[in-house]
């Protein structure tokens, strides 16, 4: 048995943590009532999770480029997950108000 | 670890097609189209073909589905019935029959390599250093050349839609986003990181993957997102700049591959100019997909209320 090095174990934990965090979001995606809940479920605990992710990815990184594109992927997906959580919630008010 | 990955993939493949032509209302056949899509595109990560994962990421989930998309938004604001999504049985099993074909074919390809081992040797005599963008550019060049000008029928045919009093109008829907609403800010943000994406991708083609189909689908979705957001004016379809720009790609294609007569023959590149010449054709091909996938996306021109 050879012992892992730090950087692994650090991955293993940070990636698990993550995924955990993306299993709370869908539990509260498919759990929660209405819409405007489970957008907060999603967008609190998935951008958390990627987050974990990505940087448990970037402990495996080579070299900086590498490093500098995983946090593109993650900056990228925070800003598309703020905008689509917004549009969503105003479209479900709309929908709500046409309902209403 | 990866046959369990590849395995669960696989299962989510089936499981996304299935829920796309079985599913109830054509809103939840397209998402599942989409999840389609991106699990395709992982399965061609795992087989090693980056190029095709970009393209079915980029063209196959992403455009299409937003076609589909706007499709069934069109559908539902003409107050079309939602007609049942659910297959008849003669084009399920024509379907059933086609798939069965295509796997019996496959399986009887001979050779694990395929065309791998000519591609490589022939490589040094195309100008570029990735396989993919040496076949599609050089040794396949004609197939390419006729996709991009089926891309502008598909175009022209879209913009025939139109009626003669919409032709003074600019294409796609009138669209409404909020001054300085979020979508107006990501409009901002975005563009910037996407040009470098996109422009990245084709210049890349020519050594890793990447190439002008994907950098023209990133380029296409910064300008809708742009347009969306109201921050560019929409054109017309007689716009002479525009249509300069859809006709430039199979046009430069075109003089560029008819030069190649008088160095030996209709779409030939000498090894020594097949660098530059390849270049020149996906500079301008990006331009024209670019464009072209935008305005499909746009739709045709359809007048705008008087305030």
């Amino acid at each position: 048995m050879s012992a892992i090095a730090l950087p692994d174990v650090l991955t293993i934990v940070l990636t698990g943590l993550g995924l955990l965090f993306f299993l709370a979001g869908t539990v509260g995606l498919l759990r929660f009532p209405d819409t405007f809940s489970r957008l907060h479920a999603l967008t609190k605990a998935d951008n958390v999770g990627l987050g974990l992710v990505a940087l448990g990815v970037a402990l495996q990184a080579e070299t900086w480029g590498q490093l500098a594109r995983i946090a593109l992927v993650w900056v990228l997906a925070l800003v598309a997950a703020g905008l689509v959580a917004q549009l969503v919630a105003r479209a479900a008010l709309v929908d709500r108000r046409l309902r209403g | 670890m990866t046959v369990l990955f590849d395995l669960v993939l696989c299962a989510l493949m089936l499981l996304a097609a299935l829920a796309a032509i079985g599913g109830r209302g054509l809103f939840r056949a397209t998402v599942f189209f989409v999840a389609y899509g991106i699990t395709v595109a992982l399965a061609w990560v795992r087989l090693g073909a980056i190029d095709v994962a970009l393209a079915e990421a980029a063209i196959g989930a992403g455009l299409t589905g937003l076609l589909l998309l706007g499709a069934v938004a069109r559908l539902r604001r003409a107050g079309a019935p939602e007609f049942p999504v659910r297959a008849g049985l003669v084009p399920a099993l024509a379907a059933a029959g086609v798939a069965g074909a295509t796997g019996w074919v496959a399986l009887r390809v001979p050779g694990a390599g395929g065309l791998w081992t000519e591609a490589g040797e022939a490589l040094p005599l195309s100008g570029v250093e990735n396989p993919v963008t040496a076949v599609l550019l050089n040794f396949r060049a004609w197939d390419t050349l006729l996709e991009s000008i089926v891309l502008l029928a598909a175009l022209l045919a879209v913009w025939a839609l139109a009626r003669e009093e919409e032709w003074e109008a600019p294409v796609g829907p009138p669209l409404h986003a909020r001054p300085g609403g979020v979508l107006e800010g990501m409009a901002r943000l975005l563009p910037p990181v996407g040009i470098v994406v996109g422009v990245f991708l084709v210049w890349a083609g020519a050594s890793q993957p990447g190439g002008a189909f994907q950098g023209g689908t990133v380029l296409a979705a910064v300008g809708l997102i742009a347009a969306l957001a109201g921050l560019v004016a929409l054109p017309r379809p007689d716009s002479g700049s525009w249509r300069t720009a859809l006709a430039a790609g199979p046009a430069v294609f075109l003089l560029v591959g008819a030069s190649g007569l008088a160095l030996g023959g209709l779409l030939l590149f000498p090894p020594d100019w097949a660098k530059a010449m390849i270049l020149t054709v996906e500079v301008f091909l990006t331009l024209s997909i670019a464009a072209t996938l935008a305005l499909l996306v746009l739709g045709p021109p359809q007048p705008r209320r008087m305030p």
